[in-house]
């Protein structure tokens, strides 16, 4: 059994980052009342913005000349940037010209992976590589480096302390998310304008700068969900489409945690487990059952979705405004 | 008021909206420290516009605003706020999910981080100064309107207001509500706050106000001192013209009976009761008003009678003039409708049952004569006369047939779906709110409407909300209490404390509170 747990929870987890970074990301954008379906989008770009500049910095200096500091540095400024990039694109068509919010998360969805995949196959072009992925072997490395302790703490090492510096990030950044959210002026004011923006214009709150900010800031936590991926899940190699649709399961998870970004951590980490249980389970000579398997998270989804539309605790609904654009002459 | 230092002075004030709209010409104003002054006019009159530019909603295109003898500029609330100025709007700007402190300090910039606690003991010290109930860890949504807007007067003299100014306070309050609201007015009064009240309700103007001014079509008219002026003298002054204030309430005409309900039980679809074996009749040539507060099972009553409300049991039966009775649960709204059973529904919005906002007046007229055209073409025609005939009938205040309903006024729009319900010369009317945000004038239009209805020998069902005018116009009351039949009693004998008793407690009695 522990040998079973020891193998299937650390793979859980690092399935489960990616989702969480998007999950909380997400939560923080739609407490603004902004619903960004963008976001499976903005982690494609995240992504692909750490590749390119890690791609850049790998092959100018060579792979043996890098430091840790530039090689962590650069991709992760290249993602944060790029994802506040998508960010800011969202945020101009729905709060400045109040485009309708599904619409233009959707086409920022569509325009993530297009970027994603775009870049993803010139710079494979660039590297005339016999196969469709770029290797960026030695960042990958940067960004997995475990707690040099951990291989020494036996299965609680292995549990805990087994991941790389952005999976910490992620579980702190969560944490900060659900403070911030709950016993801050700040959060109470972001609460308002997602509930009621009407109200808290009328409080003195500048409903269209928490919007901007929260959405902003929502995108890059987002993006890093896809740097961690490329970087540290898949070990530095990035190969077209191969984030598939872990950022619709993101979005589908702020709603299964009721929009407080404290239990995505769990929850992330269960979806994660889900995604991945399909190795695990015992599929005999066939192969079609390991496919339906993989369905499982989706399945779970679903079921999720219907069952928290049934409770009817206000404290549970969506925010107020979620999804509609704000504007003050039209009260 | 022998003490005139104006807290308030307001000079000139001009607002345009466009080219054409004229919402406030030339507006002077002054507001004494520690007086009640009640503003009044008909809808449209200009008093939201002018208490918005105080508010920091709308800017003064023309004039100047003195707050303490000092001119100033106020941009937006947070000006306002900084000067004093506090409103308690008509439409409560609350978190619902949210706490009452948690809405009282919204966006407050005080030292230190969020501390809900201290925020509830100020709230609490505040509460026992004037005299509010107030819970401060209540969430906002379970919470009555009364609460509510408790809430956001806390809310206001939390920010240190010393100028209140309440939108229709007691638009949405019960009789004791009311007293009690203004009970606590007359405390902070007495502690040297002035305030501001708009209301449509004449003997609340003259009950709780020192001093009264008058805004008609934008313009200041005069102003009063309330102890020296009558009703009729505001009334006359509100219109421009004499008014008469009396509701007649002709003997019903030889009534028979028309709706019989019995044992009326209903579910919401979360399994709350809304109404809970209700059984009454309502007769030919009455008028039988419902009064209750908002909430207490008006509205599914209304929707079961016109088969839009699934029911769970009980029976509502129509009785034909002979005397045969059909049962109208299972009869689906337009088999309902055909049998001359109308609704005209106003709901809270106005806008969101009965009528579309973005299709003109004609176009709203087919939504009940669609059926009618020959072969798959609708007919145009009759509808156009029809809204034409509204229009000129009923005095609606509209640019053309033309204009989308969205874009008149509250008062219009209403006169527009009654007027199509009438038209189609129905047996019984169902009517929710018909006056609410109503002016004086306006009001007596319906009143009137509604009468000739009932001469007319129809059934009438009226959902009102204002007790005076319940007790006026009705031959029956019936009071809902939580879904329940609190009682029925006589309109012409009923007191007003009686209704508003059993309005909170089922079969009334007295207060035991």
């Amino acid at each position: 059994m522990l040998k079973f747990l020891l193998a299937f929870i650390p793979r859980a987890v690092t399935q489960g980052i990616p989702l969480m970074f998007g999950c909380v990301g997400e939560t923080i954008t739609e407490k603004s009342g902004n619903l960004n379906l963008g976001t499976a989008g903005i982690m494609y770009v995240g992504g692909i913005c750490g590749v390119i500049g890690s791609f850049f910095y790998e092959t100018k200096v060579g792979a043996q000349n890098m430091t840790a500091f530039l090689g962590i540095t650069i991709p992760l400024v290249c993602c944060l940037v790029g994802s506040l990039l998508m960010g800011l694109i969202y945020c101009f068509l729905t709060v400045t010209l109040r485009a309708n919010q599904n619409v233009t998360g959707l086409a920022m969805t569509t325009f993530g992976i297009g970027i994603g995949n775009f870049f993803g196959g010139s710079l494979i072009k660039i590297t005339n590589s016999e196969v469709p992925s770029i290797v960026l072997n030695q960042t990958g490395k940067f960004f997995k480096t475990q707690l040099p302790f951990a291989k020494g703490l036996g299965w609680f090492g292995t549990i805990f302390c087994s991941y790389g510096f952005l999976a910490y990030v992620a579980i702190i950044l969560a944490i900060i998310a659900a403070i911030i959210l709950s016993r801050t002026r700040t959060g109470l004011s972001l609460r308002a304008v997602g509930e009621n923006p009407g109200t808290a214009d009328a409080a003195g709150i500048n409903v269209t700068r928490y919007k901007y900010f929260a959405t902003c800031l929502g995108a890059m936590v987002s993006g890093l969900g896809g740097l961690y991926f490329v970087m540290d899940y898949s070990s530095g190699i990035w190969a077209n489409d191969a984030f598939g649709d872990r950022g619709w399961l993101a979005i589908a998870l702020v709603i299964f945690t009721i929009w407080r970004p404290g239990h995505s951590i769990w929850a992330s980490i269960l979806f994660g487990g889900l995604y991945i249980l399909h190795i695990f389970l015992p599929t005999g000579t066939e192969l079609a059952v390991k496919e339906l398997y993989k369905g499982i998270p989706y399945v779970v989804t679903i079921i999720v979705l219907i069952i928290t539309s049934l409770r009817n605790k206000r404290e549970n609904q969506p925010p107020g405004s979620l999804g509609l654009s704000y504007f003050r002459e039209d009260r | 008021m022998d003490h005139k230092s104006p807290i308030l002075e307001l000079q000139h004030i001009t607002k345009r909206f466009g080219d054409k709209v004229v919402a406030n010409d030339d507006v002077s104003l002054n507001v004494y420290k520690g007086e009640i002054l009640a503003l009044l006019g008909e809808n449209g009159s200009g008093k939201t516009t002018l208490m918005n530019m105080l508010s920091g909603i709308y800017f003064p295109d023309e004039g100047e605003i003195y707050v303490n003898g000092n001119l100033v500029s106020i941009r937006d609330p947070k000006d306002a706020f900084n000067l004093g100025i506090g409103m308690i709007h008509q439409h409560f700007k609350l978190v619902d999910v949210l706490t009452a402190a948690e809405n009282i300090i919204l966006g407050l910039k005080e030292k230190g981080g969020l501390n809900v606690k201290a925020a509830a003991e100020r709230i609490t010290e505040i509460c026992q100064k004037y005299g509010f109930e107030v819970d401060p860890y209540q969430k906002i949504y379970e919470m009555s309107v009364s609460q509510k807007q408790t809430v956001e007067i806390v809310k206001v003299l939390y920010r240190g207001a010393d100028l209140l100014i309440l939108d229709e306070p007691t638009a949405v309050l019960t009789p004791q509500e009311t007293d009690k609201l203004f009970a606590v007015l007359r405390n902070m009064k007495a502690d040297g706050k002035s305030i501001i009240i708009i209301t449509h309700k004449l003997h609340e103007v003259l009950d709780i106000s020192d001093r009264v001014a008058i805004l008609r079509k934008g313009k200041y008219i005069c102003d009063y001192e309330t102890k020296n002026v009558t009703a009729q003298e505001l009334t006359d002054a509100m219109v421009g013209h004499a008014v008469t204030l009396n509701i007649d309430r002709p003997e019903p005409v030889d009534p028979k009976e028309r709706i019989r309900i019995k044992d009326l039980t209903i579910r919401s679809i979360d399994g709350v009761v809304r109404l809970n074996h209700v059984s009454f009749t309502a007769c030919s040539g009455e008028i039988l008003g419902i009064a209750g507060i908002a909430g207490n099972g008006q509205k599914e009553l209304l929707e079961a009678i016109a088969g839009l409300q699934p029911v769970e049991t009980g029976s509502i039966a129509y009785v034909n003039d002979d005397g045969s009775e059909e049962e109208l649960i299972g009869k689906d709204p337009l088999e309902i409708a055909e049998m001359g059973v109308s609704l005209s529904f106003v709901p809270e919005d106005r806008l969101g049952m009965g009528l579309v906002g973005s299709m003109d007046l004609s176009e709203n007229m087919m939504l009940r004569s669609f059926r009618q055209g020959k072969g798959i073409f609708t007919d145009r025609k009759s509808p156009h006369k029809l809204a034409e005939r509204v229009v000129e009938e009923l005095e609606v205040n509209t640019p053309s047939v033309e204009t989308p309903v969205r874009k008149l006024s509250g008062g219009n729009v209403q006169k527009v779906l009654v007027g199509r319900e009438i038209s189609s010369a129905p047996t019984v009317l169902l009517t929710a709110y018909a006056v609410r945000g109503l002016d004086i004038n306006s009001s007596y239009t319906i009143y009137d409407l509604i009468n000739r209805q009932k001469k007319a020998g129809v059934a009438v069902i009226y959902v009102g909300e204002d007790l005076d005018v319940l007790l006026e116009l009705s031959d029956k009351i019936l009071v809902l209490c939580g879904g329940e039949v609190s009682g029925i009693i006589d309109g012409r004998t009923a007191t007003k404390n009686e209704v508003g008793l059993m309005m909170t407690k089922i079969g009334g009695g007295e207060a035991d509170e």
